[in-house]
């Protein structure tokens, strides 16, 4: 039996008066890949920046590789793809990796091979001398999921991964997280496309901050007795909306 | 490490933006090179004034190479000054001058104003000097008059006495000899004693200067805390946008996603823009000193640390600063918020003289103290020991906005 990598136990957060995470508990083996769907504005990318320490949450703990979050040393063992293309334009794409890897510790001798690793892992190989400034949005977000592979870490978290990707792309970055997972590694996804939800191989449906549902994409469809998994979250909206109305 | 990752990365970033190295290094010398040409030749400074049926001698003692004089038949001033763009006309009546500025600039008013002065003092003098001649003339006459009348006196009381004399001797009267004798000698005494006139001193002045010499300028004594200014104002805005630039492109809370320690990217950029104001610093320094031929009297190492100094204030305070800012344009609003007092602070206003309430604003201010500290090496020659106590200010400022930089991206990651 694998260890865990993410254990969330009742995590809630707010902002001012409103209630972002209420009571989520979340737990990430190893060598899996962990949907989180949900509407924008749901708490989604509250909850990886309470996974990675950037926020302090309420209530609840959140424990990644066994160590309590925040705690700055095991951020190094996090792969993290944010919300927003983080690059610096003026520099090369090399140069930004470069830069992720000399602040993620990566040994000197083995940063040139992670780089081409990475850079070949989302199809960038021959563009990465070229300025991020002439990049187009997909990209970018390739280079952003590559920056979040340099150190080789055990744990990614992607926050919305494939925004902007044309679908072969995107098709071939899923063929790489698959294998990635083949070596033992977990993700932690975000996404609002439901075809990417059922390539997970668990998925939690957030919703003002609540876990609505979870489970497996094929136990949810079977749980709500639809056949996609769009219809999964529409139907669990509906009976929040249901049920918060009876409140 | 990670530190000096961030250094690179600046370095990187600075060299490829061509245009705003542009502006850090070449902005300054640009308006230094203004300034130098606009302050130079201060004295040269010409005021207009009509004059309207006043004395000639009047006239003559005012036109200095200040004041230029121009002749009108009007008596309204008021008129002939808007007519002839004047700044001051003179009228006459009697011996009373009227004089009426156009007062548009002060500079001019006080340029005939002085002129006027000076002039109806050296008339004054010339009058009194005329006067004084004339009445020595009369009290040598005088004198020469009554010289003349007791030598007469004089030679009527000697022979009066010598006939008294022969007739004493004559009757073998010895005593009344000798005591007459003697009276002769004291009315013959009189007559020789000297008129001595006294000699009046004339004054000439021989000028010393302990800083600088007679071509001082106006220039040369605000450089020192220009020096300072630029420094300062190119690394707020350069460091301060370019935090900000990273806070809302979302590479701060990027970068803090990784183990890097929050006190590691300020350390990376305190050493990274760090670098290039030294760059500016020597490069405006060198280019005063060298082009300008400005006399530096203190160490040109004193001149760069404390520019350094007050650079790493601008640094830290441009990224504290940049915190309150959402975007560039309200980076720029700060400016005139921040930046523009503090050159009002630095010299150019003599800050002992000020309200004491403006006094104590100036010690809030870093700029106050450098460029005091600038002032006092570049025109004083003082030495570390008559700085130190600025340059510890200045080191004070850069720490208390480091730890508050620190602890403010607390707002982009907890630990």
């Amino acid at each position: 039996m694998a260890t865990d990598y993410v254990i969330a136990k009742q995590v809630s957060k707010h902002f001012g008066h409103q209630q972002v995470l209420n009571q989520i508990d979340l737990t990430l083996p190893a060598g899996m890949i962990y949907g989180l769907i949900g509407p924008s504005g749901a708490g989604k990318t509250t909850l990886i920046k309470s996974i990675l320490g950037m926020e302090v949450v309420d209530s609840g703990t959140v424990k990644v590789m066994d160590t309590v979050m925040p705690n700055r040393a095991v951020m190094a063992q996090v792969g993290y793809m944010a919300q927003s293309d983080a690059l610096y334009e003026t520099l090369t794409a090399r140069e930004n990796l470069t830069l992720f890897g000399q602040l993620l510790s990566v040994p000197k001798i083995k940063l040139a091979q992670m780089i081409d690793y990475a850079a070949g892992l989302v199809d960038l190989t021959s563009q990465l001398d070229k300025r991020v400034s002439g990049y187009s949005g997909g990209m970018k977000r390739r280079l952003s999921l590559a920056i979040a592979l340099i150190q080789d870490p055990q744990l990614l978290i992607l926050d919305e991964p494939t925004v902007g990707i044309d679908p072969e792309l995107r098709q071939q970055i899923w063929t790489e997280l698959n294998k990635l997972k083949d070596t033992g590694k977990s993700m932690l996804v975000t996404t609002h496309v439901m075809d990417e939800a059922e390539r997970c191989d668990y998925l939690m449906l957030i919703r003002h901050g609540i876990a609505l549902a979870e489970g497996t994409p094929a136990a949810l469809k079977q749980q709500y007795a639809v056949d996609t998994i769009e219809q999964v979250f529409l139907k669990a909206g509906r009976m929040q909306d249901a049920n918060d109305g009876n409140r | 490490m990670r530190t000096m990752a961030i250094v690179r990365r600046v370095f990187k970033q600075m060299l490829r933006d061509k245009r705003t190295l542009a502006l850090m290094f070449l902005a300054p010398l640009l308006i230094m090179t203004l300034m130098y040409f606009l302050f130079q030749n201060n004295t040269t400074q010409v005021a207009s004034l009509g004059v309207h049926h006043v004395d000639q001698s009047v006239v003559n003692v005012i036109d200095t190479k200040n004041v230029t004089i121009h002749h009108y038949d009007s008596s309204q001033a008021r008129k002939m000054i808007k007519q002839h763009d004047l700044d001051g006309y003179l009228t006459q009546k009697n011996g009373q001058l009227t004089i009426t500025y156009s007062n548009s600039n002060p500079t001019n008013t006080s340029l005939i104003k002085a002129s006027l002065q000076s002039g109806l003092v050296k008339l004054k003098m010339k009058r009194l000097v005329t006067v004084t001649k004339k009445q020595r003339a009369a009290l040598e006459s005088q004198q020469a008059a009554l010289k003349k009348l007791t030598a007469a006196q004089t030679q009527a009381t000697v022979t009066k006495l010598k006939t008294a004399i022969a007739q004493a001797q004559a009757r073998g009267d010895q005593a009344t000899a000798e005591k007459l004798q003697k009276h002769l000698k004291q009315a013959t005494a009189t007559t020789s004693s000297s008129t001595q006139s006294a000699k009046a001193t004339s004054y000439t002045t021989k000028s010393h200067y302990i800083y600088g010499s007679s071509d001082s300028t106006f220039f040369e004594s605000f450089l020192p805390a220009f020096l300072g200014f630029f420094v300062f104002f190119f690394v707020f805005l350069i460091s301060g946008v370019s935090l900000l630039n990273e806070r809302t492109t979302g590479t701060l809370s990027r970068l803090l996603a990784t183990p890097i320690r929050r006190s590691e990217i300020i350390m990376g950029y305190l050493i990274g823009y760090g670098g290039f104001a030294i760059i500016q610093t020597v490069l405006t320094v060198v280019f005063t000193i060298t082009v300008f031929k400005i006399h530096l009297v203190g160490s040109i190492w004193l001149v760069f640390l404390t520019n350094l100094l007050l650079a790493l204030v601008a640094l830290t305070l441009g990224i504290f600063i940049s915190t309150f800012a959402t975007s560039e344009f309200q980076m720029i609003q700060f400016i005139p918020l921040i930046v523009v007092p503090q050159i009002f602070f630095a010299g150019l206003v003599p800050v002992d003289g000020m309200a004491s309430w403006l006094q104590a604003i100036a010690h809030i201010m870093p700029l106050y103290y450098g460029a005091n500290a600038l002032t006092a090496v570049v025109t004083k020659g003082a030495g570390l020991g008559d700085i130190g106590v600025n340059l510890l200010i200045l080191v004070g400022f850069m720490v208390v906005l480091t730890m508050l930089n620190i602890v403010g991206m607390k707002r982009y990651r907890k630990v």
